[in-house]
């Protein structure tokens, strides 16, 4: 079982993340016991026998970075859990994902962040509305881990709104001109 | 200039405290090579041709005298004891130890500097014109949009991973000085027709290997709207533009893939859900922004008499008053250009003890303040008329007074091969062979204004497409060969130059640059500028008197070799 992040904290993960392999079909794997996180095409493929598992909180899907958030808009009040798939930590596109599901489709349930998770994106992540962040197994020992939590503040006032403070700094917090001698 | 608030300080020096943890783990293995590099690279951080090169960014290239002598200080303790002014208006220095980088940036945030997203592939440094303020010709000044755009995008949580750079640039005056339509947006400030302030939207510019000119992707969007707008077109593109490769993956590309009027649609329906939300500006946030420039209340001070004087006494001052000093928009001050194109050093460079020696005259003439321009020069933007010959004399006393401000020696040069690990070929011996055979003042001033443009290869850090000469190096069988292009143009007409045929040896250089003069003034029509003549006769007779003049040069060599 993988470590994940959640709430500033560490903690044992209870899901699995399911992964189509060469040659596997989305219509008849076999899915795992226990939690589950499925791809979108295996949710769109058996949608009819999945929803009551994730109706019942037990299954999630997961969006790889080509995929569009609005092709789950119809199911978000019955996902207790959306995972965004990192291919490579340098591929930005899960961060405009987790933004578009949590400010344009209004998605409040889990949303996780899979994949090449490294701890000097964790800001980030938080930022785009991830509640929990889930690097690779075995990618941090758990006493890195335990110290990469340092990252997830590494700014405590940032300048722009972004879904954890939408509002921007200038209207965060009172910022003051310069008041400059009367001429 | 701006001057920080507590947030601002808190932020840089919090990314001090990051970057200097993030090269620990690093240096202990704890981070791969490629784990690290896209975190170096947003802190400004290359690994090149012969040690890490570290650009820090210069806000719209604007610096204090304060900050000037922290750069001597670097440029003496972490560096071979000079910095280089680059085409972005950034400061780079070539030569610093990646295990000091975190004690230079703890350095420069003591005087309210950084290296944030100076490289990699987010939001760089937002650059402008170097006059801006003071310009005659200003319609608004730029610098507190500038400043508000470099707040926004400074650790934009969604945009720091975009599929490739990303560069913004701002006018804010009738002629266009900071190049708006090679950048991935251009900004151009403007009124509508009730009057009311906004911003013309160019996307999609760029340069590199495939050069294009950005195109309007909106015509006017109120200044309250800007970062939203700006946000609505940096997602479409960092869901949309490529990842695949990287030489197709800056905004250009998508804008032509998919055309500009789909792509404004697409930009636009995204802006919709945008339009009004928590980032719109307001009045009070540019006003707070705006008092935070400080700059010197000045009032009209009667024209000098002894300036005039002086400038009819004596012939070299009259020439450097000529070419580098230009109106200001307040009676009785002047903007000076100190030109960092002396013969025989590297466009753009500057010694340690040049940056001190700036500061003092920053000090003395101009309020403390310079900028830095992407012509890789420095401006003083506010000088009383009455100090400009004591002026004058200061600057050259260390070297940047050349009077070739806009003439054919004032060359924009990348690192070229020299420093540079992509290049194809060295600029910097090149521009300098060029310099060396153009060094009669009166002739040139009888050329007149001309641009010449040099790139060590075609990612064309030195503009070569835009300069009414470009000379581009390349790379011929292992050899360094360079390509010439005429015609190119920056400005409100920014025009691509046309190549004018077969490439040149780099000792062939300064002989096609006397042949393109020469065609040039033969031809030539009262005051015209070289681009005018150009552009009024076409290529072909360039080409035509280039390639003759060239093979006449190789059959007598080869008459003197039997
Ligand atoms: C020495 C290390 C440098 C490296 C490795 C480097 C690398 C690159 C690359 C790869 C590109 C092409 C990007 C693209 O087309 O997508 C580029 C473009 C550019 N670089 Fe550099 N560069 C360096 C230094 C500089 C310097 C010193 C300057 C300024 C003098 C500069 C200014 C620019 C500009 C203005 C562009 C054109 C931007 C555009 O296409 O919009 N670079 N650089
Ligand atoms: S144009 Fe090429 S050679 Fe010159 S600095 Fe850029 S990457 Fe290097």
């Amino acid at each position: 079982m993988s470590d994940i992040i959640k709430n500033g904290r560490v903690h044992v993960d209870e899901w699995t993340v399911l992964r189509l392999a060469e040659g596997d079909e989305a219509a008849t794997i076999v899915l795992p016991a226990g939690r589950v996180i499925v791809p979108l095409a295996v949710w769109q493929a058996r949608r009819e026998e999945l929803l009551p598992k994730a109706e019942a909180g037990v299954l999630g899907v997961w969006l790889a970075g080509n995929e569009d958030p609005t092709e789950l808009a119809g199911d978000l009040s019955a996902l207790p859990l959306i995972a965004v798939d990192f291919p490579k930590f340098a591929d930005g596109r899960g961060y405009s994902i987790a933004t578009l599901l949590r400010t344009r489709l209004g998605y409040g349930g889990e949303l996780r962040a899979i994949g090449n998770v490294l701890r000097d994106q964790f800001f980030f992540l938080l930022r785009c509305g991830f509640s929990v962040l889930q690097p690779q197994e075995d990618k941090y020992t758990p006493a890195q881990l335990e110290a990469a939590l340092a990252s997830l503040i590494d700014f405590t006032e940032p300048y722009q709104g972004a879904v954890d403070r939408p509002e921007p700094l200038f209207r965060r917090q009172p910022r003051r001109p310069l008041h400059k001698e009367a001429a | 200039m701006y001057q920080y608030d507590e947030y601002d300080q808190r932020i840089v020096d919090e990314r001090v405290a990051q970057f200097a943890d993030q090269t620990r783990r690093y240096l202990a293995g704890e981070l791969t090579e490629d784990e690290f590099r896209p975190l170096r690279l947003q802190n400004g951080l290359y690994i090149q041709r012969h040690a890490p090169m570290l650009r820090i960014a210069v806000p719209y290239g604007n610096l204090n005298s304060k900050q000037l002598r922290t750069l001597a200080h670097i440029a003496r303790t972490y560096d071979r004891g000079y910095g280089h002014i680059t085409t972005r208006q950034n400061i780079q220095f070539n030569w610093p130890r990646l295990e000091d980088v975190p004690e230079i940036l703890d350095l420069l945030a003591k005087v309210q500097m950084h290296a944030i997203q100076t490289s990699g592939n987010c939001i760089r440094n937002v650059t402008s014109d170097p006059f801006a303020g003071v310009a005659a010709d200003e319609i608004v000044d730029p610098r507190p949009w500038c400043e508000i755009l470099r707040q926004w995008s400074t650790f934009h949580p969604e945009f720091a991973f975009l599929p490739r750079k990303f560069k913004i640039a701002v006018n804010g005056a009738k002629e266009d000085r900071a190049v708006i339509r090679v950048h991935d947006i251009g900004l151009d400030i403007v009124h509508n027709a009730a009057g009311e302030l906004g911003f013309r939207v160019l996307v999609g510019g760029g340069l590199g290997r495939t050069p294009i000119i950005g195109e309007e992707v909106a015509a006017f969007v109120p200044w309250q709207q800007i970062l939203n707008y700006c946000e609505a077109i940096l997602r479409v593109y960092n869901l949309h533009g490529r990842r695949d490769n990287a030489y197709k993956a800056r905004i250009k590309i998508l804008v032509k893939a998919l055309g500009v009027p789909e792509f404004a649609r697409q930009v636009e329906e995204e802006f919709a859900h945008l339009k009004d939300g928590p980032s719109t500006l307001t009045q009070a946030e540019i006003e707070r922004v705006a008092s935070r420039f400080n700059d010197p209340v000045l009032s009209a001070l009667a024209q000098d008499a002894g300036y005039r004087a002086r400038l009819a006494e004596d012939k070299a001052f009259a020439a450097w008053a000529r070419r580098n000093v230009r109106d200001h928009r307040v009676q009785g001050y002047a903007s000076v250009v100190l030109s960092l194109k002396p013969y025989g050093v590297a466009p753009g460079d500057l010694t340690a003890d040049q940056f001190d020696a700036v500061a003092e005259l920053a000090d003395r003439y101009a309020f403390g303040e310079v900028r830095s321009t992407h012509e890789q020069n420095i401006v003083l933007a506010s000088v009383r008329e009455a100090d400009l010959f004591a002026l004058w004399q200061d600057a050259r006393a260390i070297g940047l007074a050349t009077p070739n401000i806009g003439l054919l020696t004032d060359i924009i040069s990348c690192p070229g091969g020299d420093f540079c690990a992509l290049a194809n070929a060295k600029s910097i011996p090149i521009a300098n062979a060029i310099q060396d055979r153009f060094d009669n003042l009166d002739y040139l001033f009888d050329i007149g204004e001309l641009e010449i443009n040099i790139s060590g290869c075609m990612n064309a850090c030195g503009h070569h497409h835009v300069g009414h000469v470009g000379i581009l190096g390349v790379d011929k069988n292992g050899e360094e060969f360079y390509q010439v292009t005429i015609g190119g143009e920056q400005g409100n007409q920014t025009t691509l130059g046309k190549v004018i045929g077969p490439s040149f040896a780099a000792a062939e250089m300064p002989d096609v640059i006397t042949s393109l003069i020469n065609n040039f003034i033969d031809n030539r029509q009262d005051d015209e500028r070289f681009i005018d003549t150009v552009r009024r006769i076409g290529v072909e007779s360039f080409k035509t008197r280039v390639y003759a003049e060239r093979a006449a040069r190789l059959e007598a060599k080869e008459i003197a070799h039997v």
